[in-house]
């Protein structure tokens, strides 16, 4: 589904991505890991095409389709959904409206009707039951004023209502109490599906004792070390980035 | 001075400006010759510094009021009633109170909603209490000016401990056969203690008449009063408006204030608020729209007098093409005013190259122990925030609309009233080409 070859990438002079091999096969979950400055979260940013990034070389494609050739609303069109690290407060917008305006803007580039705001109510029940909310939060403004918690739960919601082919969660965990963890976690295994791809960013293994990957890579200085099954986690859980990365990790953020 | 104003007037002296208590009559004449003392502010008078009033100045504005009687249909009104026709309405037509579309229906005993020519007949003491007390002829020369020439307007009491279940509304129209005419409106609004009120003050154009709309509205807010007063400016792109808006609050009153100022080639607003009690709380809330050649200037003033107040104000601006918006905000706190909480916020979002702010706050603080606050930001909409948007799937010109009405709407959330936020909200987004 997803083929990330050779990829470079910079913000101005100061390259971070320094040729990433990756491929990502439908149904797969897959773990990126690395310590702070590695890469980690501009590899999840330039997928979603953050204009602050440069690509230097190599391509990106999903479904064989080119995604370094679109705009960040092309791609998420074209099913890439990012999980932000920080999503944004928008006061003055109704996580209601906010949300029916992505789904509708979806739809209308795939060519579907847009929903009224009485159908999109009945979608949006189903969806709120899974990050376990009631109707109340639609009406608050998005983000603004949310906790840690309920900023990474309303990622989850996004991403259960945009219902994208590739998602890509950018350390969801971070800042999270273990209740707020499972309550995103449990979110994203019910989202799991043989005919998506999710590709977990996080610096901890915490995360991955509740949404298991099928591969783990870990990430140091803007390239892919290592590759492997989930229990490479659980021995980066144990013995730290250090023997990866020869530096004691305090010292490579 | 020019003389056309001495002889316009002479013949308003002679003829409705003589009409009244003797205390207005005299008020009327001072207030004239300190206009034409004063005459037009210019470029040099620092409170009009970027405002140039020349195109109001040198026309040759019609003082005696409009030159024909215009046709207007009460359908043609239903888009600036907020669907509430049923609040107790007085509508103006080109500055004359027009008795056939306005609705008075019954109100609470005592309380007193009269258009002024009434009030002369009606509550000839009510005026001579109240008018041009709050907001005096000295406050600028418009106020001079319209304190001279002003021949109609409202005047509405709402006597102690009366709670108004619904706004009272005071709208005026410009239609077309006000081309050339100068409006004078004087309202003045008494909330006497306790009582609990709603005011909504809208000018609205109907048609491209290059007028000249000067209204001044006094605001008195008595002991433990509540009011909200919400200002709607949208004459037409072609019209001149400067408005006065002053108000007394006595101790533990609360007022709150919206103001929005989306009309005009010139539109000028200077609100003041004088706490002059105790435990006074003073909302102001603002937004202003510009686009072309618009100049949209806002000047507020709080002065806190007293102990223990608090003034909140957040004034947002966003400007297209070539406008050019003005924002001033003073605070005064007294040395006796100590306890003051004061916070002033001025947000303006530029969105052509062409568009230009110049924003100004100035604090001047007299008490030590006080917390008083500013920030005033130009910029345009931040790029994490497009980031976001297009990143699930919102074309980078569809997200500048929202974002936009974002910025707008987290003020326009501040009206109490839910028929006019309503009301108020569509009229942003449809402005803004945004769908709600």
């Amino acid at each position: 589904m997803l083929e990330i070859k050779a990829l470079r990438a910079a913000v101005g002079e100061n390259e971070i991505l320094r040729g990433i091999q990756l491929r990502v096969r439908a149904g797969e979950v897959h773990a990126i890991m690395g310590p702070n400055g590695s890469g980690k979260s501009t590899l999840a940013q330039v997928l979603a095409g953050h204009p602050a990034y440069t690509v230097t070389a190599g391509s990106i494609t999903l479904d064989g389709q080119d995604l370094l050739e679109l705009e960040p609303e092309e791609r998420a069109q074209a099913g890439v959904f990012l999980a932000f690290q920080y999503p944004v407060e928008i006061a003055g917008v109704t996580n209601a409206y906010f949300l029916r305006a992505a789904y509708n803007a979806l739809r209308k580039a795939r060519g579907q009707e847009e929903l009224d705001p009485i159908d999109f109510l009945d979608l949006l029940e189903e969806k709120l039951k899974l990050v376990g909310w009631g109707p109340e939060i639609m009406q608050r403004a998005v983000n603004s004023g949310f906790s840690g918690g309920e900023k990474k739960r309303n990622e989850i919601l996004q991403m259960a209502i945009l219902e994208p082919k590739l998602a890509i969660l950018d350390e969801t965990d971070s800042g999270l109490d273990i209740d707020a963890l499972r309550i995103v976690a449990d979110g994203v295994n019910a989202l799991r599906r043989p005919d998506r791809a999710i590709i977990v960013v996080t610096h901890y293994q915490r995360l991955l004792n509740f949404i298991v990957p099928d591969f783990v890579h870990v990430l140091v200085d803007g390239q892919i070390v290592k590759s492997g099954g989930k229990e490479l986690a659980l021995e980066l859980e144990a013995r730290g980035y250090e023997w990866l990365t020869g530096v004691p990790e305090e010292a490579s953020a | 001075m020019n003389e056309t104003y001495v002889d316009a007037f002479e013949r308003f002296a002679g003829n409705g400006g003589g009409r009244g208590p003797a205390g207005l009559v005299a008020r009327r004449r001072e207030a004239f010759e300190r206009f034409a003392k004063a005459g037009f502010p210019t470029a040099k008078d620092e409170e009009w510094r970027f405002t140039p009033v020349a195109p109001i100045a040198r026309s040759p504005w019609r003082l005696e009021g409009r030159a024909s009687a215009p046709q207007v249909q009460r359908q043609d009104l239903a888009p600036y009633r907020f669907g509430a026709a049923e609040w107790c309405t007085l509508v103006f037509v080109d500055g004359q109170f027009d008795p056939a579309l306005s609705h008075r229906p019954a109100l609470p005993a005592g309380v007193i909603v009269e258009p002024f020519a009434e009030a002369l007949e009606g509550s000839p003491a009510l005026i001579e209490r109240a008018f041009a007390r709050a907001a005096r002829p000295d406050s600028t020369p418009f106020a001079a000016l319209n304190a001279a020439f002003a021949r109609d307007g409202a005047i509405v009491l709402v006597p102690a401990g009366v709670a108004l279940t619904e706004p009272i509304h005071l709208l005026h129209v410009t239609t077309d056969a006000a081309s050339g005419t100068a409006v004078q409106l004087r309202t003045v609004l008494l909330i006497e203690r306790g009582a609990h009120a709603q005011f909504v003050e809208s000018y609205a154009g109907l048609g491209p008449a290059v007028s000249f709309h000067n209204v001044v509205t006094e605001v008195v807010v008595g002991e433990g009063a509540w009011v909200e007063h919400i200002r709607i400016q949208r004459e037409h792109e072609a019209a001149y408006h400067i408005g006065l808006t002053e108000v007394e609050q006595a101790r533990d009153s609360h007022y709150r204030s919206f103001t929005l100022a989306a009309g005009g080639a010139i539109a000028r607003h200077d609100l003041r608020a004088r706490l002059s009690g105790e435990n006074v709380e003073t909302l102001l809330y603002g937004l202003y729209l510009g686009r072309g050649d618009q100049l949209v200037d806002n000047h507020t003033t709080i002065f806190h007098d007293q102990p223990n107040c608090r003034s909140w104000e957040v004034y947002k601006g966003i400007l297209e093409g070539s406008s050019h918006a003005v924002f001033n905000g003073k605070v005064f706190v007294k040395p006796e005013a100590q306890k003051t909480d004061a916070k002033q916020t001025n947000r303006n979002l530029l969105l052509s190259e062409g568009a230009r702010v110049d924003t100004k706050p100035q604090l001047e603080i007299f008490a030590d122990d006080v917390k008083c606050t500013h920030g005033a930001t130009v910029g345009r909409i931040d790029e994490s925030a497009f980031f976001y948007l297009q990143s699930r799937g919102i074309p980078r010109a569809q997200a500048q609309r929202v974002l936009t009405y974002a910025f707008a709407a987290e003020v326009v959330n501040e009206v109490a009233s839910a028929p006019v936020r309503n009301a108020l909200d569509r009229l942003i987004a449809a402005r803004l080409g945004v769908e709600v």
